[in-house]
């Protein structure tokens, strides 16, 4: 068991608590900088689709772990960065180095448009809110044919920085440390948000509505600041996703994936990067291990390869309603708990992490 | 008589829509979880019934198939607060929201293993034989739908008006702890609104497969409903099912006067501007609470 002994009022922010703890990070960041040299190109491939999920899953953190602002649309957001960012591109010409941020900055201001009429809900109707919103985001794609070409969808072109191109299959490895990039760049940013004061008052607003504005948390405006910040880095997720997929239109980005975000982010572990990440290995390699699953199965078994339609989703569904039933606070939320058992070892204790339960808790009265 | 011929067609899906809402709001009212798995259910009720009566499975007649299946719901109702949803207690609403929704990708999945993917019919007596009342041409099966709804909805009231256990009910709607205190067995009180709700998803299943062919996707409509929850006032019986009927009678017009691309988006239109203005919907039962 070791003992951090704080010297500094900084200790308590610093990005890593020590050495060691900074080392573990440096070696894993080492380890996926290489690993395009390690795997071929369809786990390569699978890696990024990974990563891409994570920093959609980081995006919505913010505001569903942080703020505690739950969505159900953040697929639009997805979508809006998504067509921003290639519009851009084939329209106005504009460089993919311009065009992702600008994607991004475009998503945050939508995220701030829908925050800002639906400030005064909360819990369950913000919820409600931004479901329609997801709904509603499909049929506005088909209604703009004219710049987003409706049902057809769009290509994402070839991506060009300095003069180097990145192709998504003709070139995995460049796509890869691409995507690689931008996702430390959102993890620095998220990580660095929780320790400013706007981080803070994320928290406030998330534990307490009442007690956050008794502090002088000006609550709309944290909570607009959130959903764009939200929706900016979700909508960097969707221009990522959409040279991913290489074509998208108006169904790609439905209700389905805005749900799949939210139930991704539950699985992974709610207010915690890891569990963005963890969630985002399991939301995009599920299908993979199912398919790997059964055909291991039919190859053991001497049968022809079974396909049962809507598996993929029935299985997700019962890891899901398994880990909110015995482990609410996720994959994030368990490893927690087995590190505290053997750091702690032999004195860690059963009620440690036991949650309290508010019975008398209402939303009646807000 | 365009119109009128409008006005029924949309009442009797606004029925539908509203019983379902209704499922919604009653569970909400008694326990504060949302239930999004109560379009699924309605879905498994319709295939309840149709795997009962149809004669490709078991092919019993439609009024002995009709009061097992609602009775089957029921029961599963029950079942699911008293093994799944009753560990939720006291916990946060959106968790619940999660574990509803990914109990209905679940319910899809075993339907579709069940019954097939392919859209079927129920084989309803009802089905393609017209009432003519005056001018008007009607579907048997609208006259059914509102009539049941009509009905139902008078025995609800009754039911939470006069019997005991639905006083009970509501007591534990308004108050758990004082309910407790009064000796209303709490638990098992939830558990039966579950069963109630389970049981009022079969009707509407049956009511909405006696309009046409059901698939295992079915369960969908229940965002719709859910809308129309939501503009009813998520808080008040009648508010679901008047917001059932706005929706309802809101489509067929939408898609008859507007052009095709936005008469769709409509219903959600509705609930997003009712949420931003009144947001707690047209029978707002909510009260803010201020520093």
């Amino acid at each position: 068991m070791r003992t951090l002994f704080k010297t500094s009022y900084d200790a308590d922010i610093n990005l890593f608590r020590d050495g060691r703890h900074a080392m573990w990070y440096g070696l894993l960041l080492a380890i996926a900088i290489v690993l395009p040299f390690v795997l071929g190109d369809f786990e390569l491939g699978e890696v990024a689709h990974v990563l891409i999920w994570a920093i959609a899953g980081m995006g919505l953190m913010i505001l569903v772990g942080q703020t505690g602002q739950p969505s159900l649309g953040h697929a639009s957001f997805l979508a809006v960065g998504c067509y921003a960012n290639v519009i851009l591109q084939n329209d106005y010409g504009v460089p993919f180095i311009l065009s992702l941020p600008i994607a991004g900055l475009i998503a945050g201001l939508a995220g701030v448009a829908i925050a800002l009429p639906t400030s005064r809900l909360h819990g369950i109707y913000l919820g409600i809110a931004t479901l329609a919103v997801s709904v509603l985001t499909g049929d506005l794609i088909v209604i703009a044919e004219p710049v987003t070409k409706g049902v057809f969808g769009l290509y994402a072109p070839q991506i060009t920085i300095f003069g180097i191109t990145i192709d998504r299959y003709g070139n995995p490895d460049r796509f890869y440390w691409l995507i690689l990039a931008v996702t430390v760049i959102v993890v620095l940013l998220y990580k660095n948000l929780l320790r400013s004061p706007l981080g803070r008052s994320f928290a406030a607003v998330r534990d307490s509505e009442v007690s956050a504005r008794a502090m002088g948390v000006n609550i709309p405006r944290t909570k607009a600041v959130s959903f764009g910040l939200s929706a900016g880095i979700t909508g960097i997720a969707g221009a990522l996703m959409g040279h991913y997929t290489g074509i998208f239109n108006n169904e790609t980005f439905n209700l389905i994936m805005s749900i799949q975000l939210l139930l991704m982010i539950v699985i992974g572990g709610l207010g915690s990067i890891h569990g963005a990440f963890f969630g985002a290995i399991v939301v995009a390699l599920l299908p993979q291990a199912i398919v790997f699953v059964r055909d291991t199965v039919s190859a053991v078994a001497g049968t022809s390869s079974v396909a049962i339609p809507g598996m993929e989703t029935a299985i997700f569904g019962i890891i899901l309603v398994v880990f909110i039933l015995f482990e609410p606070m996720g994959i994030y939320g368990r490893w927690v708990k087995i590190r505290t058992w053997f750091e702690l070892f032999p004195f860690a204790r059963r009620d440690m992490f036991r949650r309290q339960r508010s019975y008398l808790k209402t939303e009646r009265m807000r | 008589m365009d119109v009128l011929q409008l006005f029924v067609s949309g009442l009797a899906n606004g029925c539908v829509y509203g019983l379902i809402a209704l499922g919604f709001v009653l569970i909400y009212k008694a326990t504060e979880q949302v239930n999004f798995a109560q379009g699924d259910m309605m879905m498994l009720g319709a295939y309840v019934t149709l795997g009962l009566h149809n004669a490709q499975f078991m092919g019993l007649p439609f009024w002995v198939s009709v009061p097992i299946a609602i009775g089957t719901m029921g029961l599963f109702g029950y079942v699911l607060d008293m093994l799944v949803l009753r560990r939720m207690f006291g916990q946060s609403q959106i968790a619940v929201v999660i574990l509803t929704i990914a109990l209905g990708f679940v319910f899809r999945f075993f339907a579709g293993l069940i019954w097939g993917h392919e859209p079927v019919a129920l084989e309803t007596p009802f089905a393609g034989r017209y009432v003519p009342i005056g001018p008007l041409v009607l579907g048997l099966d609208e006259v059914v739908i509102i009539g049941v709804t009509i009905a139902l909805t008078v025995g609800l009231y009754f039911f939470f008006s006069r019997a005991k256990l639905g006083i009970a009910m509501q007591a534990s709607s308004q108050n758990q702890l004082a309910a407790y205190y009064m000796g209303i067995p709490v638990k098992r009180v939830n558990s039966m609104i579950w069963g109630l709700a389970g049981a009022i998803a079969a009707i509407a299943g049956i009511l909405f497969a006696s309009k046409g062919t059901i698939d295992p996707s079915i369960g969908l409509l229940g965002i719709k409903a859910f809308a129309a929850a939501v503009i009813g006032g998520f808080g008040s019986l009648p508010g679901a099912l008047l917001g059932g009927l706005v929706v309802g009678i809101m489509e067929p017009f939408a898609s008859r006067y507007i052009t095709a691309g936005y008469a769709l988006i409509m219903p959600y239109l509705l609930l997003f501007l009712i949420l931003v203005f009144r947001p707690h919907g047209i029978l707002a039962q909510m009260h803010s609470k201020k520093v």
